[in-house]
């Protein structure tokens, strides 16, 4: 039986708006995707616990505000921790391509910049998918 | 995870193994079945409240509080919230947790969103396993929190033990209370954002409306409820409480839960000859049976007989 994927989009950090989460969102379950959204300003632990607790296929972090060198490692970090690294995990937002190497390194496995089509992030979750 | 692993980490209230559980649950593998069976002596030591109500009344907002006073008082709260599935992509938006981030990261709470995925009736086709995972975990509360629900989803009643109607302000005049529906299902009736106006007027239309058909010996209260605001929150609980020690004491509890056994295990049988009818019977095979073997014939009352009678021949 093919099941529907599941993401959370969350935002981490201290973001003041969430329209380009909400967009992503939308794309998503337009796709047939389950999106479990959590709103804004979400700590690293609020996020890999609701992850994990959703029982996510991915989650897809949206970021604005430049904090994304911090925060991202500690969520990868706390995912490792719980035993639960074979979510996997997506970027985009404000996101400067010479910090994607590092991004990458931690174990960010795509990171979408600004004037990506939400059909490409969409595709992407399709194909990394298995279902 | 292996299944005999997922039991021992289920009976040791691991999160990470009731959320593959419930994911079994919703996408219909049989082994959660019997992982319920062999753990299912675990059950019926939870107590289940449903939240219901027309969307965007505050449900996720009041089980959040409801939750919050819950987990103070040292209990376990497992809490399910549906949103609906869309018909036509199959996806949801599952927003329920926006408003429930500050008890989320609490040791005794688990927090799980459930998309309808074409289910009628305000809550999930996975719903009623889910509550028997958290109830085999040993969640002392669970709560049920359905999608909105207009005038007839009233599948909560059949799973809950103690079933909450909340309401706003304004919502709508006399004749919408006396409407039949969701206006029969509350045990207790929360009118909710009661810092806005009108919500003496909507408690009163409510207060009328019960008077009219009170029938059983439990007189559902309206409360007057301010969750974003924190008010009443308190004599909201107490009011559970109470309606559970009426059940306790009655012995409505029981007479309610073998009620919701019945409906349970007639939903499972029904399920299971849906799955049956839909292996044997198609679109694609209506669609080739009105082109061939009843082309000409319109009347759906002729083609309907003759394939439910050539199925009948099959289940023999």
């Amino acid at each position: 039986m093919k099941r529907p994927i599941r993401v959370l989009v969350a935002k981490p950090g201290l973001d003041g708006h969430d329209r380009g989460a909400k967009v992503i969102a939308r794309a998503f379950k337009d796709a047939g995707m389950e999106v479990i959204y959590t709103g804004l300003r979400q700590t690293p632990e609020q996020i890999v616990e609701a992850a994990i607790q959703e029982d996510v296929d991915v989650i897809a972090l949206s970021i604005l505000s430049g904090a994304h060198n911090t925060l991202f490692p500690k969520i990868m970090n706390l995912l490792k921790c719980r035993g639960a690294e074979d979510i996997m995990v997506i970027a985009g937002g404000i996101i400067p391509d010479e910090d994607i190497p590092f991004l990458k390194s931690v174990g960010i496995k795509e990171i979408f910049t600004p004037g990506t089509p939400t059909s490409k992030a969409v595709e992407y979750v399709i194909e990394n998918v298995k279902v | 995870m292996r299944e005999v692993d997922l039991e021992n980490l289920l009976l040791k209230r691991d999160k990470r193994a009731i959320a593959k559980a419930i994911t079994m649950a919703e996408n219909g593998d049989t082994k959660v079945y019997e992982m319920i069976k062999n753990l299912y002596n675990n059950t019926g030591k939870a107590y289940v409240i449903g939240i219901t109500g027309p969307p965007g009344v505050g449900k996720s907002t009041l089980t959040n509080e409801i939750a919050r006073f819950l987990l103070k008082d040292n209990n376990s709260v497992g809490i399910l919230a549906v949103d609906p599935t869309s018909l036509f992509s199959g996806g949801a938006i599952l927003g329920d947790r926006v408003r429930m981030s500050d008890i989320a990261l609490d040791e005794n709470i688990y927090i799980r969103s459930m998309g309808t995925r074409g289910k009628l009736g305000g809550l999930a086709k996975a719903t009623r396993a889910s509550i028997h995972i958290l109830d085999i975990v040993g969640m002392d509360y669970i709560i049920v929190e359905t999608s909105g629900v207009g005038q007839s989803e009233i599948d909560i009643v059949k799973a809950s033990d103690t079933n909450v109607m909340v309401l706003s302000p304004d919502m709508g005049d006399d004749i919408q209370a006396i409407k039949s529906g969701i206006m029969e299902i509350g045990d207790i009736f929360v009118v909710n954002k009661s810092d806005r106006e009108g919500a003496d007027k909507t408690a009163a239309e409510i207060n009328f409306m019960l008077d009219l058909n009170s029938k059983s010996n439990w007189r559902p209260p309206v409360l007057e409820v301010s969750a974003l605001y924190r008010k009443g929150c308190d004599t909201l609980l107490y009011k559970i409480k109470e309606h559970r020690h009426y059940l306790e004491k009655t012995g409505g509890l029981k007479e309610r839960r073998l009620k919701n056994l019945r409906w349970e295990i007639l939903e499972i049988i029904i399920d299971n000859l849906m799955k049956d009818l839909s292996e044997k019977i198609s679109q694609e095979n209506i669609d080739e049976l009105i082109n061939t073997e009843y082309a000409g014939l319109t009347n759906p009352y002729m083609i309907a007989e003759s394939i439910y009678k050539n199925l009948k021949e099959g289940f023999k």
